[in-house]
C-alpha cells in the first residue's frame, strides 16, 4: 500500500488546545484529533432581489405538485410555495404562464472539472490508476472549476448541485465532492456548505480491467479480496484512534487513506458504490455488513430492477441512466424500464449522467424512463417522477435538510422551464442559486462563460 | 425470431408479406422531406415501396387497412453515422469489428462485417431506426475503409448499400494517424490518390488553384507546393506507402464514383477541406463533424459540401471543437447547408436512436432567444431523408411515392422523448419490436418468487 504520504499527513493534524506538537499530551482535552475538514467552503450565496413566480405548474420535488401555482423566493430560500402568495412591494413577479417551475436538478454522479473539457491529457485527472486501493486522494483536488462543462449544466441542464466523483478505475476510487454550480475562482468557492462527503467504490470490470496487469486484481474475487483486506485494515485503524479518544496516549499515526474508510465507519462519509450487476450489488452489500458500514448508492446499477427487493429492504439508492446499455458487458442488461420497476418496488430511483452530455439533459432522461415506465403499466405522474432528479439525488449526497424540494426555509435552487421540462422541446429559462439568478436565456449577461473561453470561437455564444 | 413476432402486440401482428398493399389511415403523416405534419394523413405501401403519401391520397381497393388515429406516421428513422452492426458490446473485442490495426486501410469493407443479428440492430429497429449509414473507424492510418448503409430489419440481409464510401480522418484523429501533424494526413492523402492513380493507370483528374494542368515532372522536379496534385511517375515497385489493395480501394474515390466522407470538425480543418474540393473537382466530397460549421456556413454552402453533425455537440470538447455550439446544425441550414444528423460520438455504437430526440432538441432552440433551431419539419428532416440525400441515396428517406417502404407508427410526437415507436416496417414488411430488453422486462415484471426460478420464465 502507498502510505507515502504519511510524513507529511502530520502536518495537517489539527491541535485542539494549546501548541502541544512538542510532546505527546495525556490528559482530556488536548488530545490530537484529525481536521475533517482542511479544505473549507468558502461559498457565498450571490446578491438576489426577492422574486414571484405566477401561473406556473410547480412540481416541488418530493412528489407535490400545483398547477397554476406560485413560488416566493428572497434571501436566498423559498419563502412560500403556494396558489396565491401576497408577496411584499418590491418583488419581481414573473408571470410563469404555460411554463413549469421545479427544484433545480442534483446530478449525484459528475466528473466535471475532473474531466473537464478540453478533454486533453493535461486534464485527465478523475482515475488516480495507480494502485487498485486510493482512497486518500480527494476529487476537490482535481476539480479545474473553469471546466466549461459546468456553465452548460447550468444553461442546458438546470442542474444546481452536483457531486464530483473520482473515477472508477480503483476499487476505493477516493473522496467525492459536492459542489453547487456556481463560477468560482476556487473548488472552495463552489463547495457546498455542510455537504457530507463520499467515498466512491467500484466493483466489477474496470478495476480488475485497469489492475488485471499491473499486479491485481485481476479477477471479481480478487476485487472482492482487495477490498475486504482493505477494510479490515480501516477497522483495525479506527479501533486505534476510538482507543486514543477513549483513553489517550500516544497519538496513532495518521494515515490518510485510512481516515477517509474511518469516515465512513464512523457513518460520516457515505457511500457511493459503482457497480452494475445484481449479483455483484449483493455481493457488496453482504461485504459491507461484514466491515461496518452502509452503502448509501450504487451508482450505474442497470440491473437493478433484478433486485430492486433486496435494494428497497437495504435502503440502498441506485443511480441510473435511462438509456445507455451494451458498453460493455456488465452493461448488456440494461432495460428502459430500470428506473421505473426500482422506483416501483419502493426503492430510492435516480437519474444520474456521469456524462458531460448527459447532464445537459437529465430532465429528458427522467421523461424516457417516466415514459417507459407508463408503456409498462405503471402509473408515474410527472411530480413524482420529478423525485429522481431532485430528491432523491439530494437525499443520496446528503444535502436534503438544504435542498432538493421547494419547501419554505429550503435554499433557492430553482429552475423556471420554459414549457413542461419532461419535453425536448423545453430549455432552463431561468436558473437561481440560493435565491441569486445565475442563468437567463433571455440576458446574455447573464450567462457564465469560463476563463478558458474568453477569446476563443464562440465565446460566450448560445451553448 | 418469427417465433417471438408470433407473441407480438401490435398493429401489424401475424402480417409478413411484403407484396400486399397496405394504407395506414388516419394517423399525422410526416413525409421526413421538411414539410409540416400532415394531420389524418394517409400513406399507401405496395410490393414495399411507397405508392403515395399525404391529405388526399386514395385508398385502393383491397387494401389491408391500418389505423392508425391519434398517433404519427413517418418514414423509418435513417441513422446519418453510426457503427451499428459492427459492435455487440464495445468493451468485448470480439463483439468489435469498427477498427483494425493490420495491415489494410483504405480497402477494408464493413459490409463483410455487419452482424444483422446484433442485439444494437434489434434495439435501435424497435426504436424505429430503420436504415443506417455504418461507418468503420481509423486504426493505424487515416482511411478508415468503406462505409456501407444498412436496414435493421429481423434478416439476414442487412446491407442495402455496400462500399457506399470511404472514411477519412483529417482532423487531429487523422493528424495523429499521420504522425502527429495535420500536414502530414494531408500529403498522405494526396499521397494515397496518386497511388491510387498509379494503380487506375491514368492522370489525377485535377488542377491546382492557378488552374495549371498536371506538368511534366520530369522537366521541373521541384515545385513550389508539395500539395498540388500533379502526378508523379513512380512505380509501385518503389516509393509507395499503400498496399495495392488500398490503393485499388482509393480508385473510386478519385474518380467520383465513391464518396469520400471526411471527417473533420475546426473551422481551418473544414477550409482544406472546401480546398480538397477545389483541388480535385471529381470527388465527391461529404464531412462529417463540422463542430465549428457555422463559424465557416457561407464557405461550406458555396462549396455545395454536404455535412453529417452531430446535433447537440456544445463543449470544446478538444481544440478542434472551439467553437461547439448546439445552435450549430440550425446557423448551418440558414446558410444554405446542406446538413443532417448523425451520432458521432460515443453513442454511434448503439445508440442511433438518439437521433429523434436530438432533432427534438433542436426544435427546442427555435424558442430558446438567440439560438438556431430547426422547425418540426427540418428536424425530421434532418434524420430521414437529408442524411439519405447527404449521400445520395435517392430511394429511402422520406415517403414520396416511389421510395422504399420505410415507415414508422408512433404513439405520439416522434421527436419528443415520451413517445415510442409501435409499428417499424422495412420494405413494407413488418418487422417485430421485440429485443434483449424487452424480454429481460418481461422477465423481471415480477420479482414474485415462482416455483422454479427466473432462468424457466420466458
Amino acid at each position: 500500500m502507498n502510505r507515502g504520504l504519511i510524513g507529511t499527513s502530520l502536518a495537517a493534524l489539527l491541535v485542539a488546545g494549546c501548541a502541544t506538537t512538542g510532546g505527546a499530551p495525556k490528559d482530556e482535552g488536548t488530545r490530537i484529533r484529525v481536521a475533517e475538514d482542511p479544505f473549507p467552503s468558502t461559498y457565498q450565496r450571490y446578491p438576489a432581489a426577492p422574486v414571484l413566480l405566477t401561473n406556473v405548474t410547480v412540481l416541488d420535488g418530493e412528489g407535490g405538485r400545483i398547477d397554476r401555482g406560485q413560488v416566493y423566493l428572497a434571501d436566498g430560500k423559498i419563502q412560500a410555495v403556494g396558489q396565491s402568495i401576497a408577496a411584499p412591494a418590491g418583488t419581481t413577479v414573473i408571470d410563469g404562464t404555460g411554463k413549469y417551475v421545479t427544484p433545480g436538478i442534483i446530478d449525484v454522479h459528475s466528473h466535471l472539472g475532473d474531466y473537464p473539457s478540453p478533454g486533453v491529457q493535461a486534464h485527465d485527472d478523475g482515475n488516480e490508476a495507480t494502485g487498485p486501493s486510493r482512497p486518500e486522494v480527494w476529487a476537490e483536488h482535481s476539480v479545474w472549476p473553469q471546466d466549461p462543462g459546468f456553465s452548460r449544466a447550468l444553461a442546458n441542464g438546470g442542474v444546481t448541485a452536483l457531486q464530483i466523483l473520482p473515477g472508477s478505475a480503483n476499487l476505493f476510487g477516493g473522496r467525492s465532492v459536492t459542489l453547487k454550480n456556481v463560477p468560482a475562482r476556487t473548488v472552495q468557492g463552489m463547495k457546498f456548505p455542510g455537504a457530507p462527503y463520499g467515498l466512491k467504490m467500484a466493483c466489477g470490470e474496470n478495476p480488475k480491467r485497469v489492475y488485471g496487469d499491473k499486479g491485481g486484481p485481476a479477477t471479481r474475487m480478487g476485487n472482492i479480496a482487495v477490498t475486504r483486506q482493505t477494510w479490515i485494515e480501516a477497522k483495525a485503524y479506527k479501533r486505534k484512534w476510538d482507543a486514543y479518544e477513549a483513553e489517550g496516549g500516544d497519538a496513532p499515526e495518521q494515515d490518510l487513506a485510512m481516515d477517509t474508510l474511518k469516515g465512513v465507519l464512523d457513518g460520516k462519509i457515505l457511500v457511493h458504490n459503482h457497480c452494475y450487476r445484481a449479483d455483484e450489488m449483493a455481493q457488496m452489500i453482504d461485504l459491507s455488513k461484514e466491515a461496518g458500514y452502509r452503502i448509501g448508492t450504487f451508482h450505474h446499477a442497470v440491473e437493478s430492477y433484478k433486485i430492486a427487493d433486496l435494494l428497497r429492504r437495504e435502503g440502498i439508492c441506485s443511480a441510473m441512466w435511462a438509456d445507455w446499455y451494451g458498453f460493455k458487458m456488465e452493461a448488456y442488461d440494461a432495460i428502459r424500464e430500470n428506473i421505473p420497476f426500482v422506483d416501483r418496488a419502493g426503492a430510492c430511483a435516480i437519474v444520474h449522467s456521469d456524462d458531460a452530455n448527459g447532464i445537459q439533459r437529465l430532465n429528458q432522461e427522467a421523461a424516457k424512463a417516466m415514459a417507459a415506465g407508463r408503456r409498462a403499466g405503471i402509473p408515474i405522474s410527472e411530480e413524482h417522477a420529478w423525485t429522481w432528479l431532485a430528491m432523491n439525488p439530494a437525499k443520496a449526497i446528503g444535502i436534503f435538510d438544504q435542498t432538493g424540494s421547494l419547501k419554505p426555509g429550503k435554499n433557492a435552487d430553482v429552475v423556471l422551464w420554459n414549457g413542461n421540462p419532461f419535453s425536448t422541446y423545453t430549455r432552463p429559462e431561468r436558473v437561481w442559486i440560493d435565491g441569486a439568478l445565475m442563468f437567463d436565456a433571455a440576458n446574455p449577461r447573464v450567462r457564465p462563460v469560463s476563463d478558458f473561453e474568453l477569446g476563443q470561437p464562440g465565446e460566450g455564444d448560445v451553448k | 425470431m418469427l417465433g417471438i413476432m408470433g407473441g407480438l402486440a401490435g398493429a401489424f401482428v401475424g402480417y409478413k408479406a411484403s407484396a400486399q398493399t397496405v394504407a395506414v389511415v388516419g394517423g399525422t403523416v410526416a413525409l421526413g422531406d421538411g414539410s409540416a405534419p400532415i394531420p389524418n394523413g394517409k400513406v399507401v405501401i405496395r410490393d414495399g415501396r411507397v405508392v403515395a403519401a399525404g391529405a388526399g391520397v386514395a385508398v385502393p381497393a383491397g387494401a389491408r387497412t391500418i389505423d392508425a388515429t391519434g398517433k404519427w406516421v413517418t418514414p423509418g428513422i435513417v441513422a446519418g453515422f453510426s457503427r451499428l452492426g459492427l459492435v455487440d458490446v464495445d468493451a468485448v473485442a470480439g463483439t468489435n469489428d469498427t477498427s483494425s490495426d493490420g495491415p489494410f486501410s483504405a480497402a477494408l469493407d464493413v459490409s463483410t462485417a455487419i452482424n444483422a443479428n446484433s442485439a444494437p440492430i434489434a434495439v435501435n429497429r424497435a426504436e424505429g431506426v430503420t436504415r443506417a449509414v455504418v461507418a468503420p473507424s481509423a486504426g493505424k492510418s487515416i482511411f478508415a475503409g468503406q462505409g456501407a448503409l444498412i436496414d435493421t430489419g429481423a434478416d439476414p440481409q442487412a446491407v442495402t448499400r455496400a462500399r457506399l464510401f470511404q472514411y477519412v480522418e483529417l482532423g487531429e484523429d487523422g493528424a495523429d494517424r499521420a504522425g502527429g501533424s495535420r500536414a502530414a494526413a494531408h500529403v498522405l492523402l494526396r499521397n494515397a490518390l496518386r497511388e491510387a492513380q498509379q494503380v487506375a493507370g491514368g492522370a489525377v483528374p485535377s488542377r491546382d488553384q492557378s488552374g495549371r494542368t498536371a506538368e511534366d515532372p520530369r522537366q521541373d522536379p521541384v515545385v513550389a507546393n508539395p500539395n498540388e496534385s500533379r502526378s508523379y511517375e513512380a512505380r509501385r515497385n518503389q516509393d509507395v506507402l499503400l498496399t495495392r489493395f488500398d490503393a485499388q480501394a482509393l480508385v473510386p474515390v478519385l474518380r467520383g464514383r465513391q464518396i469520400l466522407l471526411v471527417h473533420a470538425e475546426r473551422a481551418a480543418d473544414l477550409r482544406q477541406v472546401i480546398a480538397l474540393k477545389r483541388e480535385f473537382p471529381a470527388m465527391r466530397l461529404v464531412i462529417a463533424g463540422a463542430d465549428e460549421g457555422w463559424t465557416v456556413a457561407d464557405e461550406l454552402a458555396r462549396s455545395g459540401i454536404p455535412v453529417i453533425a452531430s446535433a447537440l455537440s456544445d463543449l470544446p470538447a478538444s481544440f478542434e471543437s472551439l467553437a461547439a455550439t448546439q445552435s450549430n446544425v440550425g446557423r448551418m441550414r440558414a446558410a444554405g447547408v446542406r446538413v443532417a444528423i448523425g451520432t458521432l460520438n460515443d453513442d454511434d455504437p448503439r445508440m442511433a436512436f438518439r437521433a429523434r430526440w436530438y432533432a427534438g432538441n433542436l426544435v427546442g432552440l427555435t424558442r430558446v432567444p438567440g439560438a438556431a433551431g430547426l422547425s418540426w419539419g427540418e428536424a425530421l428532416r434532418a434524420i430521414t431523408s437529408a442524411p439519405a440525400e447527404v449521400l445520395g441515396l435517392s430511394d429511402i428517406g422520406s415517403l414520396a411515392a416511389g421510395k422504399r417502404g420505410d415507415l414508422v407508427i408512433w404513439n405520439g410526437d416522434p421527436l419528443d422523448n415520451m413517445s415510442a415507436a409501435e409499428a417499424v416496417m422495412i420494405d413494407g414488411v413488418e418487422q417485430p419490436l421485440v429485443t434483449r430488453q424487452t424480454r429481460l422486462r418481461d422477465r423481471y415484471r415480477s420479482l414474485e418468487r415462482g416455483i422454479l426460478p427466473e432462468a424457466y420464465r420466458r
